[in-house]
Parts: C-alpha cells; structure tokens; sequence
C-alpha cells in the first residue's frame, strides 16, 4: 500500500485518467469549497504530493447510505484515488476481512497512527441501557466511537444520524441515541448532516485538509461553512416562483409541471442550510428541488422531529391527534370563543331585564347611571369594605 | 365640611351622609349645592392619554395586516394575477412588524410615564382591594353576582387579560424575528439562539397558533367593550377615540384608581 505516497499522478496515469481532468476535478473542488478557480493549481499540486492519511470508518445505527453515497462519489476515478490517498483502513460494509482479523485491522491502525489518522462515523450512538442496542464484535459502539474518535486527529461525522442521532433518535426513539459530539466532547468533529451527506463535501473537506493543512472553517453545529453556510431558499432556481407567488397547489398540477415553487407542499428550502441547489448530486445532475420534490431539510438538527410533516408547512400541534392541523385548532378556538360570547351576551341581556324590573333606577332622568346606589356606596361591594377606599364620602361620615 | 373645597366633594359628603341616617336637616346653602352638584350626575374624566389611544390604534391596524398577510405567508393559497405577490405580502408584514414593535416599545415607556390609569401599578394586582375586584368581575362575567365595583380605567379582570396579552404580543415579537433569523443580518444575531435552541417548527407554529389567539381575544373585547358602553352608558366605546369617559361623581370618588385627585381635575 506504500506505494500510494509515491504520487498522485502515476497512479492516475496508470488508470488513464488525463492531467486534464484531474485539473477539472480540483477546480470543481475550489468551486465547492467557495474558492476562486485559480487556487485549483494549488490543490492540484498539494494533491499531488500529499501523503497517506488512513481511515478508519465505523457504523452504528445507520442504513449505509452514506457509504452507498461515498461509494458513488461523481468523477469516480480521481475521488476514488484522492479517497485512496486517504486509505481506507477499516470499512465495515467495503472491507474483505471478516470477525477477528477486521477487529485488528481496526486496533493496529489506531496503534500505528496515534492522532495521525481520521476517523469518519455514520450511524447514530445509542447510549441508552449501557448503549447495548448497537454493539460490534461484543464492544458497546458507544465505547467504539470514544476509543477510536479520542485518538483521531479528527472525526467527520457523516449523515443526519451521527450528527445529532437522526432517525433512531426521533420521536424520542428508545435506544437513546446521539451523535458523535455528544458523545466524543473532547475530539474535533466535522459534521456533513444530510441524508445522505453529499460525497462532494466530503471530498471537499478532505481536500481542504490536504490542501491547506487545517479542516475548513464550520458554523456552531460543526458544518462546514462552505457546504452549510446558506439556505437553500436563497439559492434556489425555483425562488423566482416562491416570490412571485406562483406556487404547486397539487402534485402534478399545471403550475407542478412548469416547475413553480413546491412552498406550499411543505418544501422546507425556507429554513434549510445546505449547498444541494449548487453541488447537487449524481455528478451535479441534479437535486430533490430540481427534481418536483420539496427539500425536507435533512442537513438540519433534529429534523425527523422539526422538519415533519414533510408535505405541509406547519407541524402538528401537540396533544391533538395527528390528522388535527394548526389551523383547525386555532379556528375551534376562535368559534368556541364567539360561541360563548354570544351566549354571554343573551344571558346579560336576561340579566339586565330582570334588573330593571326588581331596581327602579335612582337617578330618574337625569343620570342615566344603571348602578343602584346601595351597590356603588354602599357596603355590599368589596371595594367599599376596604380601608383603601379612601373615597370623599367616607371622610365626610 | 369645612376641609372640603369643591363644591362637588361637598356634594358627596352630603349625600353620604344623609345615607348613613343623619338626621340634621340641610341648609338652603346645603340643599343647592345637592342640587346643582349632584354626586350621580356623570361628569367628564380624562382617563386614555394620547400615546394610549394611539399604540391601541396602531395594534388594531397592524394586526389586522399582519393576520392577513401572515395567513398568506402561511398558506399561500390564490394564484396571482400579478407578480411579487408573495414578495409584496412579505414586505408589507416585515413594515407592519416594525410599526406594531414601535407602538409596543411606545406602550411600554407608557406603563411607567403615563397617568394611574395606565400605568403598570393599574395591571398587576398589588392590593388586596385589588385582588377582591378581579374575583368580583369574574364572578360577574360568570353571572354569580350583580353588582360591580366602580373603576375608571381596567377593570381588574381586564387588566390581568390585557397582561396575558402584551406577554403575546412580546412572544408573536420575538418568534417573528426568531422565524426572520434564517435571513441572517440583525435578526440572526439576536434571535438566532431561539430556533437553534427549539426548532424552527415549534417556533413558526407557536407564532400561528398566537396568531389565533390573538383573533379570538379580539372578539371577546370588543364584545365586552360594546356591552360595557352599553350597559353601564359610560361612553366606553367613544373613550378609545376621545379619551374621556362620562362617569358619576360618585363613582369617581368610590373607584379603586378615582378619588379626590381625579374629582378635583373632572368635569
């Protein structure tokens, strides 16, 4: 395997990739990374002379998503030899050996490279019972994650689930799950949420890190900002619609097929942070928007719990039954309320009748004044029985 | 008599006094003044100042805007004829947003500028005498008494609603820019912690189910201010608009924020 550190272009040379389309690959990777065009050279020629990093992949509760997303990264010749560089040491679903030997393929990694390798997770970490709901080779994954991600030189967490627990974590799942910050604190994590992450992030921040010798700059949850700086609504090439306001009523309808702004199918662009609209996926062929379905705001956290339901604009309102809307609630609302108000207002005016025959009014014509006298200064209320009162007729008795 | 000085306070000292079973005969000096100063004559009292009227008229209008423009941001349901719709309502609520916070801040400054009757000592019950009233109006609303404590400005039942709802009105505030935050600028930097700290979710649907609130307690006031004004002929209604209200002498002097002060500047 050492002969990977001997050149990134021998290599590509030998599986008839052109010197022209590694230098496409690494502008496509500044482009991705919001940098000029020009600091592709530099990348091209830091690729060129990196050296190996190993990796050590591991999944908890996850559906391999993220590895069928790596798996499939576009320019499939060139990230897989950058992905190469990095040597992928211990890769449950990829990796030949089974039982025992991967186990030490894993420890003899961690021994030979101590805070030199990365350590990239998927999957969510439960915790929940002595974390005994996700266990490989007999170990808690939970204590997996903290063996391998505290001597790392640094973890990326890829996927919605090792982010903040995802899908297992949902609707308060019962495993406890968590993500990796959770519950490595102390090591240095890069989150690339989604479900799936997109690879292009992936191999963008590893071509950061061979790059620039750091890890791309990352907002409070640890995403890199480059992939997770800007809404998706601001970038979108349906936002033209959405103001406008020529919005999809229904799916298929004439405004579905002209492409106008899927908002009111519950698209959650408005409140998502991603780069989808710009690096799309499949080779930049597209993306969920661009394809007729609203973006359901996976890069975010939380977001079975948040960004539910995935085809309406508002959440369900807690307590009620599920088919229940916001909506129905707050108009059940306003209708009791008048409902009562009206019949308030038929009691006091019974009230008021039965008043005027017991009361005859004491001010005759001149006041007009409804209020007996007796209530008003007399004892009867609470407010003349108190010291408090301090009226002029109280100080003249 | 000799410590009073108005000729109304006079008034009420001499009725009151008659009601308590006196049995001196008035003077004729006596019995004009009961004549042209009679205590259940209405007089005029200054009770909603102008900063008063005008964040109450501000708050109607903007959110009725902000209900309108709100339910299409919600729930954009008309196809346009013409463009920037959704732009325009945007716009249209993001100003209507500003203004409702301008006369939020303007109210506020007022619970501690302005007179007895609006200020803030009018909303939280301090005093027992206060307590007791806010028990009597909602045994009144409920039909389990008659009779109603005098008052010149809140009622105390009044004033705990209206508390409940400039505590929504604070909430709708801040979930808006919360919901605004995602744009960045300002809005972010101050409330950008909310979302991050409860989800976008759960902040846009408290900020539309308030919304709902909001609409219903409308209804239950105005009702409750026509049937006031209706009941009780104070001039409650026309209060909002003018400022004044059209009260007994002797309700001014029996009322928990009336007395000698607010008789002596009446008339």
């Amino acid at each position: 395997m050492d002969d990977i550190a001997l050149g990134l272009e021998r290599l590509l040379a030998e599986r008839g990739v052109s010197r022209r389309t590694f230098l496409k690959f690494s502008v496509a990777m500044a482009a991705t990374l919001m940098l000029p065009p020009i600091v592709g050279t530099k990348i091209a020629r830091a690729l060129s002379a990196a050296k190996r990093i190993p990796v050590i992949w591991i999944e908890g509760q996850d559906c391999c998503g993220n590895t069928e997303s790596f798996l499939r990264a576009s320019h499939p010749t060139v990230s897989e030899l950058v992905l190469g560089i990095l040597s992928v040491d211990y890769h449950e679903t990829i990796m030949a050996a089974a039982g025992t030997a991967a186990e030490s393929a894993r420890t003899a990694t961690m021994q030979a490279f101590p805070n030199g390798y990365i350590a990239v997770v998927e999957g969510a970490i439960p915790l929940a019972d002595g974390g005994i709901y996700c266990t490989v080779g007999g170990k808690a994954f939970s204590s997996i994650v903290k063996d391998v991600c505290g001597g790392a030189l640094a973890t990326i967490a890829v996927g919605s689930c090792a982010f903040d627990g995802g899908l297992p974590r949902a609707n308060g799942g019962p495993t406890g799950a968590t993500g990796v910050s959770a519950v490595v604190p102390s090591a240095k994590v890069i989150n690339l949420p989604g479900c799936p992450m997109n690879v292009q992030n992936l191999t963008a921040t590893i071509v950061h890190y061979l790059t620039f010798g750091e890890f791309p700059a990352t907002d409070s949850y640890g995403r890199p900002l480059f992939a997770y700086g800007q809404l998706i609504h601001d970038q979108c090439e349906r936002r033209a619609h959405f103001d406008a306001g020529r919005y999809v009523q229904e799916w298929g309808d004439a405004g579905h097929r002209q492409g106008w702004c899927l908002y009111r199918m519950g698209c959650k662009g408005p409140e998502t942070f991603s780069n989808c609209p710009t690096a799309m996926f499949n080779d930049a062929t597209s993306w969920p928007v661009k394809a007729g379905h609203g973006c359901v705001g996976c890069t975010m956290p939380d977001f079975w719990d948040q960004m539910t339901p995935f085809y309406g604009r508002l959440a369900h309102v807690p307590g009620f039954p599920m088919d229940v809307t916001a909506d129905q609630v707050g108009l059940a609302l306003v209708t009791g309320v008048a409902g009562l108000t009206a019949l308030h207002a038929g009691a006091s005016y019974v009230r008021h009748k039965g008043e005027e025959r017991r009361t005859p009014t004491p001010e005759g014509g001149t006041g007009g004044g409804v209020v007996p006298a007796a209530a008003a200064g007399g004892g009867t209320s609470p407010a003349s029985s108190t010291d408090t009162n301090g009226s002029g007729s109280e100080q003249a008795v | 008599m000799a410590e009073m000085t108005s000729p109304a306070l006079q008034a009420v000292a001499l009725e009151a006094a008659a009601e308590s079973g006196s049995e001196a005969p008035l003077t004729e000096e006596e019995g004009s003044l009961l004549a042209t100063q009679l205590p259940w004559q209405r007089v005029r009292v200054y009770v909603w100042e102008v900063p008063v009227r005008i964040t109450h008229w501000a708050a109607v209008i903007t959110v009725m805007i902000l209900t309108v423009t709100g339910a299409y941001i919600a729930d954009p349901f008309v196809v346009p004829a013409t463009d920037f719709v959704m732009q325009t309502m945007r716009f249209i609520h993001m100003v209507a947003a500003y203004v409702f916070l301008a006369s939020g801040v303007l109210r506020t400054y007022w619970l501690f500028a302005g007179n007895e009757f609006s200020n803030w000592r009018a909303f939280i019950p301090t005093t027992r005498r206060h307590w007791a009233e806010f028990r009597g109006q909602t045994a009144w609303y409920l039909f389990l008494r008659r009779d109603l404590p005098p008052i010149l400005g809140h009622n105390a039942l009044a004033a705990g609603t209206y508390m409940v709802i400039f505590f929504l009105f604070l909430t709708q505030t801040i979930t808006g820019f919360a919901l605004e935050s995602v744009h960045g600028g300002l809005a972010a930097q101050l409330w950008g912690w909310l979302p991050a700290l409860i989800g976008i979710s759960t902040v846009r649907i408290v900020h539309h189910l308030i919304m709902w609130v909001i609409l219903a307690f409308m209804i239950h006031h105005v009702y409750s201010a026509i049937m006031v004004d209706h009941w009780e002929r104070n001039g409650l209604m026309s209060s909002i608009f003018a400022g004044y209200k059209f009260v007994t002498r002797r309700d001014i002097q029996n009322a928990r924020d009336g007395g000698m002060e607010v008789q002596e500047r009446s008339n």
